[in-house]
Order: C-alpha cells, then structure tokens, then sequence
C-alpha cells in the first residue's frame, strides 16, 4: 500500500472565548504517508498534542477537516468517530495507560475486546503481538510489574493488536532514558513499520529525530515547515 | 460475558481493598436494614399473635380497642345482638386477661389468660398432650409450650398452679403458631372459668368471635354491629389495626424507620464514596479506553455492571449475615421477635438497587466527562 494515509487540511483549534481564546493551532495542513513516520516535533505549547489529538479523532476542530483514508472524520457521528479510532488508528500514550489490575496480555487483548472478540481468542492473539515485542513470557504479570521499557511495549503491543493503519505515539521516550528510549524507536522502526502503516511520533526528543522519515516543525501553533530525512529515502 | 463486562469484572474484584470497601459497605447497610425491618416485622406479628392464634373471622370488640391485649368489656346484649344479626352462623365470648401465676416455688408470674366459649370451646389451641374435654374438669387449665413456657416452671400434665388464690391444674399443653409480644406464658380455660378466677369488670366479653354463614355477609354484619356502637373487624383489619397501632401511636415505627433510613445512609455513603474514588482512580484509564474507540455506552455499561455486580454480592452477603444473626440470636433466646418476609427481601433489594444507581450514576458521570484528549494533555 502507498499513498496517504491521513491528512489535515487547515486545521484551526482554540480554548476559550471572547479575551480569554487562546489559539492552540492555526491553519495547519499536512499529510501522513503509509510506510512512512512523520515527527511532530517542537517546543512545549507549540501546539503538537493538540494538532494530534484533532488528526486522531479525539478533539474536534473549530474548522477544517481530517482526512483517513478517504473519509472527513469529523463528519461524522461520534460513535462512527469511536470506531473509526478503534479500528484504524492504534494510540500509545506517553503514560501508557496500561490497567494496571489486568495482566500484561489481557492489556493487550483489550481494543479486540472492543472490537468484540470472544475473550479466549482475543488473549491469544495478545500473545502473538506480546511475541512480537518480546514479551510473551511476561503475558501473566500486571503491568506494573515490568520495567518502563517493556510496559512502552506492552503499550505498543496493545496499539498495533487491532491491527490499525496509522500509528499515533505522544512522546514515546518521555518516560525513558536514551538508550531504552532510543532502542524502542528501533524497535518500532523495525518490527512494527511496514507499507500499509504510518507512525506519527509527537516528541521533542532530539535524540531520535535521526528514525523519521519526516519532520514536522511546529511553533505558537503553526507548522513553521517539514523536513525530510534524506538517509531514509530510497 | 461480554468481553467488556470481564474487563470491568477483573477491574473490579482484582482492586481488592476497594472491592472489599464497597463489599463491606453495602453488606453491613443491608445487615442493618433487614435486622431492623426483620425485628419490626416480628414485632408487629407477635402483637398479633392472639389474634392469629384464635382464629376467628370477625372480631367484635369496643371502638376504642388499639390492640388484642388492651380489650374493654363489653355488656352481654352485644353478644345477644350478634347472634341476631342476618347471616351469622355463630357468635360466641372470649375473655382475654392477664393474671398472676403462683408457682410451685413461690413466685409469681405474669400470664396471659385465655377464656374460650364454653359450649364450643371456639379458638382452641393444638394439644400436645392432654385431652381437650379435660378443659371442663374442675380448676383446668391448658398451657402454651411455646418460649414462655419455661417462666411457669415447665409444668406437665396434672401439676398445679395458684391463680388468684384458686387451685388450678394443667391439664394439657398446647401448642400455637405464634408467641406473644410481650414474654409472658399463656394459658387457656374456659370462659366461665376465666371471668370466676380472675378479678373482672361489670362487664366481662373482652371479644365476641363472630363465624359468618358467607364471606358475602361480613360488610352486613360489621355495619349491623356498628349500629350497636362497637366495632366488627376481620382478622385482617383487626391485625391491620394493632400493626398502625405500633407503627404510629407507640413511637416503635418512628425509630425502626430513622434507623433504617440511618442504615441506608450509611451503605449509601460508604459504598458511593468508594465507588466514587474506585472511578477516579481509573478514570484516566477509561479515558484512554474512550480514546482506543470504546463508545459510550460501552463504559456505561462497565459502570453500571461494577455497581450492580458489587450491589449485588453485597445484597446476599447482607442477608446471609442477618439471616446468620438471627438464627445464633434463637440459640440464646426462643422468643425473638425478628422474621425475614419476601416483603422485606424485596424493600432491602430495592434501596440496593437505589445504592448501586447513584453510585453509578456519579461514576458515569465522572467518566462521560473525561475527553480522552485530557489523557494527551496527562
């Protein structure tokens, strides 16, 4: 598969009324491709998570529309909204927001349980994406029992078991040091990305801008420009 | 289950303190509101115990009786008048009295003192010893072995007993399917026997048991009994009427009330407020649900599952611990007055449901607000 997998066309988004509006995004338009991770980089406030959050679904946009895979999400009911999320776009948040009293595979069974899956399918098939990353020995534990490095991949586990199209990640490396945060891009850059899938990273983590193939520079709100990463191209 | 009803179960039970928090809470209101609903409705049986046990299907008594033990005497022209009256088939005295018992021993006890017709014997309780024609031997007097029973000394058959300085003689020992409120024994004579021995009033027919020809007659013969100035009941309006009596002239209804209401308040809170804090301790996590693509109704139903799975469990917990009570509680002590009915079941039910609604519905509410954006944002 190649082309576009979503794309935002003049997006605008403020918080607030009248002296109190704040405007979070102005006017921005891009385009995510399948086989391919697009950065969204930038200083606190720019702007990214609230930019993601529209392109996702989450947040509506006080005008312009979000494209995936040909259809104007926010047309749409938000149910249809929830489904859409649910079967196309796999998130991994940047506290992970694993449960915490379910068990590492029962975690990553829970977007197939979404998707109404009987429930002793949807745990083996959590154990292949647990294999995928590497922890399906660690299938039985609570979350909160691995390291920070291995719940990001749980996390990930969990984002990619329903099989989506397009990959959102808020700020992977966050809660990592470099080189966990480093070999988890690795990871995903590897394992995970293939042509029928696109990443969008948030972060403003210099030290793995070298893994995207664009990067999106954001600013008081505005896409101030992209940049290509040329190693990358074929 | 639905896979999503499992999440929400495994979330639930697996949170094992607030499980056990909101277990504890909502059993320990239903405890309290069936022990106190159960006493009331023991209570409210054994005031009408005298009434269950005679009988009879129309009570004929002075306007002013609030309940069996408080009769006033009526003049005899009454009990001429209702055997008057158009579709009676019989109507016959009873004497209801208290008495002081001498025993054996020397002490005294207070009895209840039963006088039945003498031609019929109407109202007679089940012998378990003795022969009902031994009734009319002279000084006879059959006794309840009921819980009380043991306060006469455990008499058998043909021991005696002083009854306002007259020799009585048991005879036989009976048995009723219900004791008093009050935890004094029972004994039964006959009527011209009661109103002999016991210091009695110018008028001596506490009640006039009344047997209609139909049930169709009973309006006709209460209205006829009416004319006379007195009151005609059936046993059911009779025990109707003591239960008001108790409810809201004694101050008893008042209390069990506030006492239950106290009880619901007290579940309500304690489970409401862990719930409320179990929801907001995973509402980030149902935010990040909401943003995976669970729908909102989904996570409804996840709430109201929790709330009524836990409700639930908490409900039969309750019950099973005041079922348990009251059975040690018979061990100690035959006679107390506490019953478990359908009726209280239902009501203890009802204010669980009422319990696991609001707790819900502050939990829906806590996670219909959450935006899944707030979870981007952390």
């Amino acid at each position: 598969m190649s082309g576009t997998a979503i794309s935002a066309e003049n997006l605008v988004k403020w918080f607030g009324e009248g002296e109190a509006r704040t405007v979070a995004v102005r006017d921005a338009s891009f385009a995510a491709e399948y086989g391919q991770i697009l950065y969204i980089v930038g200083p606190s406030g720019s702007g990214k998570t609230t930019l993601l959050s529209m392109v996702s679904g989450i947040l509506k946009p006080n005008s312009g529309s979000v494209i995936v895979e040909g259809e104007d999400i926010w047309g749409m009911s938000e149910d249809r909204i929830a489904r859409i999320r649910l079967n196309k776009i796999g998130f991994v948040f940047q506290d992970y927001h694993l449960f915490p009293r379910l068990t590492t595979a029962e975690n990553v069974a829970v977007p197939l349980i979404l998707k109404k899956m009987n429930w002793n399918q949807a745990l083996n098939v959590a154990l292949e994406y647990l294999d995928i990353v590497g922890l399906k020995e660690r299938a039985q534990l609570p979350p909160y029992k691995l390291s920070g490095g291995e719940q990001q991949r749980v996390a990930i586990a969990r984002a990619i078991a329903g099989q989506p199209d397009i990959l959102i990640f808020d700020e992977p490396t966050a809660s990592l040091d470099g080189d966990t945060g480093r070999k988890i891009i690795e990871f995903v850059k590897a394992k995970i990305l293939d042509e029928k899938r696109c990443i969008i990273i948030v972060t403003h983590d210099s030290r793995i801008y070298e893994y995207a193939d664009t990067i999106m520079k954001m600013e008081d709100g505005k896409i101030i420009g992209f940049e290509k990463n040329h190693a990358h191209e074929k | 289950m639905p896979g999503i009803l499992k999440i929400a179960l495994k979330l639930l039970i697996n949170d094992r303190s607030k499980f056990t928090a909101l277990l504890v809470g909502i059993t320990f209101a239903v405890f309290l509101m069936v022990m106190m609903t159960s006493m009331f409705s023991g209570i409210l049986t054994r005031s009408s115990s005298s009434v269950y046990n005679i009988g009879a299907k129309i009570w004929v008594m002075d306007p002013a009786v609030n309940n069996a033990t408080s009769s006033i005497p009526m003049p005899d022209y009454v009990l001429s008048a209702a055997r008057s009256i158009k579709g009676v088939r019989y109507a016959v005295p009873l004497y209801f009295g208290t008495a002081q018992v001498k025993l054996k021993d020397g002490t005294y006890q207070a009895t209840t003192v039963v006088g039945l017709d003498d031609a019929t014997l109407y109202g007679r309780p089940e012998l378990l010893e003795g022969n009902i024609n031994d009734i009319y031997a002279d000084n006879a007097f059959i006794v309840v072995k009921d819980a009380e029973y043991s306060k006469l000394g455990k008499p058998g058959v043909g021991n005696e007993f002083e009854i306002n300085d007259h020799r009585g003689v048991v005879v036989g020992l009976a048995k009723v399917a219900s004791s008093g409120l009050f935890g004094i024994p029972t004994i039964y004579t006959t009527y011209s026997r009661a109103i002999t021995y016991i210091p009695s009033t110018r008028f001596t027919t506490s009640y006039i048991l009344i047997e209609p020809k139909r049930e169709n007659d009973i309006p006709a013969i209460q209205q006829e009994i009416g004319k006379l100035g007195y009151q005609a009941l059936t046993r059911d309006q009779f025990v109707g009427k003591i239960s008001d009596f108790y409810t809201f002239k004694t101050g008893m209804g008042m209390n069990i009330l506030l006492m239950t209401t106290i009880s619901f308040v007290v579940g309500l809170s304690i489970s409401g407020q862990t719930f409320y804090t179990f929801i907001l301790e995973n509402l980030e996590k149902f935010g990040a649900l909401k943003a995976i693509g669970a729908r909102s109704n989904e996570l409804i139903a996840m709430i109201l599952f929790q709330a009524s799975f836990t409700s639930l469990i908490g409900y039969g917990l309750g019950v099973g611990a005041a079922s348990t009570f009251m059975i040690l509680a018979r061990l100690r002590m035959p006679d107390y007055a506490a019953q478990i009915t359908f009726v209280i079941l239902g009501f203890a039910l009802l204010m669980v449901l009422v319990i696991a609604s609001v707790s819900s519905y502050i939990g829906v509410r806590k996670v219909l607000q959450i935006q899944p954006f707030d979870i981007f944002r952390g």
